[in-house]
């Protein structure tokens, strides 16, 4: 990770005008959002969108062609082209002819990824935004750090100071009459220019007609007062038909700024009069640049889905910390960290993509459907292929790759540690490593892995088995939580195996873009778990679960390795989360609780995996109830830990601040008990509240049960 | 229609417009009229409000010539709507005619006249109604202009009208007959 970036990302969450503004509204977000959405089925409204914006992706060609057909016959001028100098030098062409001397535009997202506002102004043009937000931007000699809110970073303050110094000094910090002040400074402008420039939200191909969304109705200025409009359109823009725009409607303001509908929505089809009479001048440029590339390649063409709603932002533990400007000059977030690989290039998406962690709230959300995790995943596997893995990243994968060397290591790294551990925990480590223990102390290893300790537990030899995956931290940090969960088993009457074989999981290989690695690390794991004929394979860890389910097959998947299929599949179906598993088995009446007692408090913590990749949220909730804990619910008990595998010792600057945010999130339960079902996730946690020296406990759900059950 | 209009009151005002409801064109002309006086529209050396479309009132300080000039200088522009959207509380417009989007967002109060009887469920429904291919500037308006580009605040009235008022009519050529 190059320096400058590392220095940005310091600035970003050092900056409590930017963190602050960006967390309260994040947090409001949330909420505003779902109550936007209330009574509408949205896994059936996005499906639709998929399928709409999909079918565009997949015939562009057609489409454009059809749209040019019927926006000409409206007398509108078509201009398509892949490159975007040439959109520049038709709108300067344009201009000249007509001699234009003042512009204004009207947000597009399109002008700012070509940088058009430059361009006009070399010609001696005088160009102003009138978004509100771009506005102020222009005026700072900025780029809009989220593409919906173009200068959320910046507080009224600023505004003023930019309004004082660029327009007219004498105004207030006072946001109304900021607006006021903004609304009598553009007027003028709207009235007086000879060109309008828009974006457009949704182009209609069977219609030839322009969907253009705002609030501040700036746009309906835009295109009715100058007697030119061009509309620069990027071609991911367009749908078929006219009623595909109803879906689009439906969402977007509700996934952009939680409204069911914005102000202003204006669809505008061929020429319409001038305010003198006569017929407008009306250009619309479709623009490629790199759009039609994406809509070749199999695994990015479903990124054209994106509505540009900017939801990924809004819901992201990493954007709320260190805003847009982060992310790069036009497009943020996790939608704009694919765009800016595409519509830029790949290797400007380096730093940035590693800035994801993972969490999966942005696929969550996401109005087109699409799976921004994954594909940031692959932008990682492709830049992984084509500069080569950093070498100290290859060392490390060399070890894991090599099962023996790699459980030896670990055994070693028991006896190492010695200097720096007290008790279950390694408080500081010594120079460059440090930063890792800054914010929360590492557990320490065990002496006797889980591997060797379950040896020694006497189980019942009957005749349902199950195989145990521990995964890593449980088979070297953590054993007790592989104790724990071979006793409820036991308790059922189920025999646990440990298929000595197993090793890494291959995610941190994987969520590090090195595919091969984590093959390796898939083909291990399956030969070793399906050796004996079990009837599941239970991980205590939600991550290790979705390997074994979904990442396995996956990665053989990314590398063309059909032959692998069959046997990943076939562990997939075994497969189960612990709480998943034990909430079946009492279910069944195979397990009962302890007659009633009141434990207590708790407060549960949901890990990114198993609520959202394998939708196990209610299981531990339910038994902990049953187990004689009363839940009390912290704010945002889905956001991630900050955790996410070696996120944390990539970002610590950026773990640290995450982690920070749940702790007090934890605290204002004033539970006593912490629970969740990832050994990661408790290592995070407890190891922050082990630094801050606070008296809550942090224990995996197996942990707490395992007493409770007769 | 009742549960229609309801429901397009309720999600209008949270949108920030003043709805009201008359059973016929001439309590509606007078409720616009009451509202004309007290902006002292007829009080200036130019007329301080514009209407769009049909002379339904003759009154002191409306005039039904727009201009860009006239628009930009009335506090006032009113005009007639062609459909209401109950679920989100939008009126919808055949704008084509330049003249009915200077009323609608130059003044900053907007005075919008629809029939009772246009209320619609949805967008979904007004898409069925109308054609592209006919209006060439279809204008949706869902309160007040708006914004929250500064800290988020929401502040009502940017480039648009920072006055919304919709008003019903439930019987709308009565007030001709």
């Amino acid at each position: 990770m190059k320096t400058a970036f590392k220095e940005s990302i310091h600035a970003a969450v050092n900056n409590a005008n930017l963190t602050g503004a960006l967390g309260r509204f994040s947090e409001a977000y949330r909420v505003n959002r779902a109550k936007a959405y209330e009574g509408i089925d949205f896994e059936a409204l996005r499906e639709r969108i998929k399928a709409v914006k999909s079918s565009a992706a997949g015939q562009q060609e057609a489409l454009c062609e059809a749209f040019k057909r019927n926006a000409e016959a409206k007398g509108a001028k078509v201009f398509r082209t892949a490159d975007p100098a040439a959109v520049k030098a038709y709108i300067l062409a344009l201009a000249k002819e007509k001699g234009v001397k003042r512009v204004v535009k009207s947000k597009s997202m399109a002008s700012e990824e070509i940088h058009l506002n430059k361009a006009l102004e070399e010609a001696g043009i005088q160009v102003n935004e009138t978004d509100l937000g771009e506005w102020i931007i222009q005026l700072a000699h900025q780029t809009p750090s989220h593409m919906v809110m173009p200068a959320i970073h910046m507080t009224k303050e600023e505004v003023t100071e930019i309004f004082n110094t660029e327009v007219e000094s004498g105004q207030a910090p006072d946001i109304p009459k900021l607006v006021k002040f903004a609304r009598a400074k553009l007027r003028p402008m709207f009235l007086g220019a000879d060109m309008g420039i828009s974006g457009a939200n949704i182009a209609v191909a069977e219609t030839g007609s322009l969907v253009i969304v705002t609030n501040e109705g700036n746009a309906r200025l835009v295109t009715s007062l100058p007697r030119i409009h061009v509309a620069i359109v990027g071609i991911e823009k367009l749908v078929e038909h006219f009623k595909d725009i109803q879906p689009i409607l439906q969402a977007l303001p509700r996934s952009a700024t939680a409204q069911l509908l914005t102000s202003y929505v204006s669809i505008i089809t061929g020429q319409v009069p001038n305010t003198d009479g006569s017929p407008k001048e009306l250009h619309i440029i479709l623009m490629d640049n790199h759009r039609s590339d994406m809509a070749k390649d199999p695994k990015f063409k479903q990124a054209l889905q994106c509505i540009r709603c900017a939801s990924c932002l809004n819901v992201c533990p990493v954007f709320r910390l260190v805003g847009g400007h982060v992310f790069g000059k036009v497009y943020t977030g996790g939608i704009g960290t694919i765009l800016t690989a595409w519509f830029d290039e790949l290797k400007k998406s380096d730093d940035i993509q590693a800035l994801c962690i993972q969490c999966g709230n942005c696929k969550e959300v996401c109005p087109g459907k699409i799976d921004i995790p994954e594909l940031i995943l692959e932008l990682r596997r492709r830049l992984a292929v084509e500069q080569g893995q950093p070498l100290v990243q290859k060392a490390i994968f060399s070890v894991v790759n090599n099962r023996r060397l790699f459980h030896g290591m670990l055994r070693m790294a028991w006896l190492t540690q010695k200097p720096f551990k007290q008790g279950k925990f390694i408080r500081h480590l010594p120079m460059f490593l440090s930063d890792l223990t800054d914010f929360r102390s590492l557990p320490a290893i065990a002496e006797v892995p889980f591997r060797d300790q379950i040896k020694q537990i006497r189980q019942p030899k009957g005749k349902e088995k199950v195989a145990f995956y521990s995964g890593c931290l449980i088979d070297f940090s953590y054993p007790e939580m592989g104790e724990a969960l071979v006793k409820v088993l036991n308790k059922a009457g189920i025999e646990v195996v440990f298929p000595d074989k197993q090793t890494c999981c291959g995610a941190p290989a994987r969520y590090s873009g090195a595919y091969e690695v984590a093959a390796q690390n898939a083909q291990d794991n399956i030969d070793a778990l399906l050796e004996e004929d079990v009837k599941y394979v239970v991980s205590a860890c939600p991550t290790c679960t979705v390997a074994l389910k979904q990442d396995f097959i996956g990665t053989f998947e990314s590398l063309g390795m059909t032959d692998r299929l069959e046997k990943a599949q076939k562990l997939a179906a075994k497969a189960i989360d612990f709480s998943t598993l034990v909430k079946q088995l009492v279910d069944e009446k195979r397990l009962t609780f302890k007659e009633g007692k009141d434990l207590g408090a708790f407060t549960y913590h949901d890990s990114c995996h198993l609520k959202r990749t394998l939708k196990a949220s209610e299981a531990p909730r339910e038994l902990m109830r049953q187990a004689g804990y009363q839940l009390t619910e912290m704010a945002e008990c889905d956001m991630c830990c900050g955790m996410g595998g070696s996120y944390s010792l990539k970002l610590p600057e950026i773990s640290a601040p995450i982690l920070e945010r749940k702790l007090q999130n934890i605290k204002a339960t004033h539970a006593p008990l912490t629970v969740m079902d990832c050994p990661g996730c408790v290592m995070q946690i407890r190891g922050g509240f082990d630094k801050e020296g606070a008296a809550i406990q942090v224990e995996h759900t197996a942990q707490r049960l395992v007493d409770r059950l007769e | 229609m009742n549960t229609l209009y309801d429901l397009f009151k309720a999600r209008a005002e949270i949108a920030s417009a003043e709805v009201h409801r008359f059973p016929d064109q001439g309590e509606a002309l007078e409720f616009v009229l009451g509202l004309l006086r007290e902006q002292g529209v007829a009080e200036g050396p130019q007329p301080g409000a514009v209407w769009a479309g049909r002379r339904l009132l003759e009154a002191p300080g409306v005039s039904f010539d727009v201009t860009r000039e006239a628009a930009a200088g009335a506090k006032v522009g009113i005009s007639e709507m062609d459909w209401a959207l109950a679920d989100t509380g939008t009126l919808v417009q055949d704008a084509t005619a330049v003249e009915q989007r200077l009323v609608s967002t130059l003044p900053p109060i907007h005075v919008a006249l629809v029939g009772t009887g246009q209320l619609l469920p949805d967008l979904a429904a007004m898409l069925d109604r109308i054609d592209p291919g006919k209006a060439g500037f279809i204008a949706m308006i869902t309160g007040p202009s708006r914004t929250a580009d500064i800290e988020r605040v929401l502040t009502i009235g940017v480039h648009g009208p920072h006055r919304l008022v919709v008003v019903f009519v439930d019987q709308p050529e009565r007030g001709n007959a």
